[in-house]
């Protein structure tokens, strides 16, 4: 079986600033990550291949740089790599990043025999752009099904049976046939360390390969901004509001203060 | 413009009356007729309701099966209802449910998805749907649009915008049936399994209390748990109380657990990173007790107390239990 694991890289702090002059984003000087769901999708896609054999492809799209993360996820043990890298991809929306991804394991795809199943593993979300939507484009234009928010894993054969969260006080089972695509949330297990076997491996034994617009056969109307449907119209950072009374004196005149003033705007 | 509603247990979830008040504000704006979309069982009785929220029309697909979300068919049903009638925007509220469909909805329509804005509005000269959603983490706004193609699709987070009841109208409701079979989905429900957990809904409380590193330890969260007991309100946490396992995930506010909008937050030894502000920045009324001065959140408190919280809320409690008495 072919595990196929989508994953992203992204910077690798929660604060992201922008320059004020410039209304874009300041990435000099911070370090890229795999963004962390996407590791808990490259352990479950490992322990399945452990525990059932197949072979694990990781599959990123992004600048040269993501190679990167790429090597990391092989040095977690996954199989084979690929980078889809092109000028053409830049600016793409999640409409355009899922048809350019589709691409890559629709050619992966022909050579395998047909009736073997696949499977497709995302994390639920990015951590830069928070969409969740790639995954499900993802399956659709695969035509495959999809299970999202997905916290327990099983495999039978050609089928599995996988445990979806919408909500706190509900888990639902669901059974489905491969080729299937999930997403997982971050609790479905605990990404391993790479050891250094894995990582001179990484760099040694196992190769990222690279494929851009012609190795997809992609048409470039269809990838990158010129595929996308949303633009960005303009980033800012967010206003705050809120009129900043300070109460001052001893917390008795201050706690009077407050109470008054709660009761007179009626909130309590 | 399109209203997607959905619901659980029979119960529609309240995104959708927000998403109606949103809805109608927009609709007047382009002087377009605002639709609620609703695919389920048994709501016969409730439609006319959704009048009194905004609504000018009802498209209900009514199945028994649909009764519970199977993704697969709300895609299908979805699609052909938007490919026929051709609304310019939809809107979907930003739940788990809403974002498994909506995604997948937008790729078979090819058409623009924006996910869990927090603002929208209307480009005048254009008639844009302006889609406004915190990036990065919460520290930067994006507005995005979607210039050339129809429609526009967009899932909106809950409790940004407030339901607003109007003057009860008739609504034209247009009821189609299906005959969905399970066999029709592709992905089979096998079991359903309830949670025994108390359900706390922070998204409906009027007041919250809420308590951040500051709190100090779990022992330290009785303190704030007495103060929410004494004003009726829910108690709620930043991150990182929830990390250190001093409450419950379910009470968590902010960028990656609950956004709530209560009348009063009152938020108790949280500096308000601003993961923790774009959960609870739409709240009414704001109040802030922090040792930190310059604590971020005092920018965005309506009334700031810089003081240690165990010292305060104590104080705090008897003249609120005081003020409550002469009521």
């Amino acid at each position: 079986m072919k595990i196929f694991v989508c994953i992203k890289q992204v910077p690798g702090v929660s604060e992201v600033k922008i320059d004020p002059k410039t209304n874009t984003l300041i990435r000099s000087g911070i370090p890229s990550i795999i963004n962390p769901h996407d590791k808990h999708a490259i352990e479950l896609g490992l322990t399945i291949k452990e525990n059932h054999g197949g072979e694990v492809i990781a599959i990123s799209m992004g600048p040269p740089q993501a190679e990167q993360a790429l090597r990391e996820a092989l040095s977690m043990g996954v199989d084979k790599s690929y980078l889809l890298t092109d000028r053409a991809f830049a600016g793409a929306d999640t409409l355009a990043t899922s048809h350019t991804l589709a691409l890559a394991i629709k050619k992966l795809l022909k050579e395998l025999k047909k009736a073997d199943p696949y499977l497709v593993i995302c994390g639920t979300q990015a951590i830069d752009g928070d969409t969740a939507q790639v995954g499900p484009e993802l399956a659709e234009e695969l035509g495959i099904p999809q299970i999202t928010y997905v916290l327990n894993f099983e495999l039978k054969v050609d089928r599995i049976i996988v445990e979806r969260v919408f909500r706190a006080e509900e888990i639902i089972i669901i059974e489905t046939k491969l080729p299937a695509l999930i997403s997982v949330l971050k609790e479905i297990n605990n990404p391993r360390k790479p050891g250094i076997k894995g990582i001179v491996d990484a760099y040694e034994k196992k190769k990222v390969v690279f494929w851009n617009s012609e190795d997809l056969k992609a048409d470039k109307t269809e990838v990158g901004l010129n595929g996308s449907m949303t633009e960005v119209w303009k980033i800012f950072i967010p206003v705050r509001k809120g009129e900043h009374i300070k109460l001052t004196g001893t917390i008795d005149d201050m706690t009077n203060e407050l109470v008054k003033n709660l009761k007179e705007d009626k909130v309590i | 413009m399109w209203v997607v509603a959905e619901h659980y247990k029979g119960i529609i979830h309240k995104v959708a009356y927000q998403l109606l008040a949103k809805g109608r504000e927009l609709a007047d704006i382009l002087n377009v007729s605002l639709t609620l979309v609703i695919l389920g069982d048994k709501f016969d009785a409730l439609l006319d309701e959704f009048g009194e929220y905004g609504a000018d029309k009802v498209i209900y697909v009514k199945s028994t099966l649909l009764k519970d979300y199977y993704s697969d068919l709300y895609v299908k049903t979805l699609t052909e209802l938007i490919s026929k009638r051709k609304p310019e925007i939809v809107l979907i509220g930003a739940t788990p449910t809403g974002r498994d469909f909506a995604p997948r909805v937008a790729k078979r329509l090819n058409a623009g998805l924006t996910a869990d804005c927090t603002g929208l509005d209307i480009e005048k000269e254009t008639g844009n749907l302006m889609q406004t959603r915190p990036t990065f983490g919460g520290n930067i706004m994006a507005t995005i649009r979607t210039p050339t193609s129809r429609p526009q699709l967009a899932t909106v987070r809950p409790g940004i915008f407030k339901a607003v009841t109007c003057e009860k109208k008739k609504i034209k409701i247009i009821k189609l049936e299906k005959e969905y079979k399970e066999k029709d989905s592709v992905a089979k429900i096998v079991k359903i399994i309830s949670k025994e957990k108390k359900k706390i809904n922070l998204e409906d409380a009027e007041i919250i209390v809420a308590g951040g590193r500051g709190v100090g330890s779990k022992e330290g969260f009785k303190l704030i748990k007495e103060l929410a007991e004494v004003l009726g309100a829910e108690m709620g946490g930043s991150r990182v109380t929830v990390e250190l396992n001093w409450l419950d995930q379910d009470r968590q506010v902010g960028q990656t657990g609950k956004t709530v909008s209560p009348s009063l937050y009152i938020a108790c030894g949280i500096s308000g990173a601003i993961q923790h502000l774009v959960g609870m920045q739409n709240s009414g009324i704001i109040v802030a007790i922090n040792r930190d001065g310059n604590a971020p959140i005092f920018n965005i408190a309506h009334y700031g107390i810089v003081g240690d919280l165990h010292e305060v809320i104590p104080v705090l409690i008897e003249k609120v239990k005081k003020a409550m008495l002469e009521e």
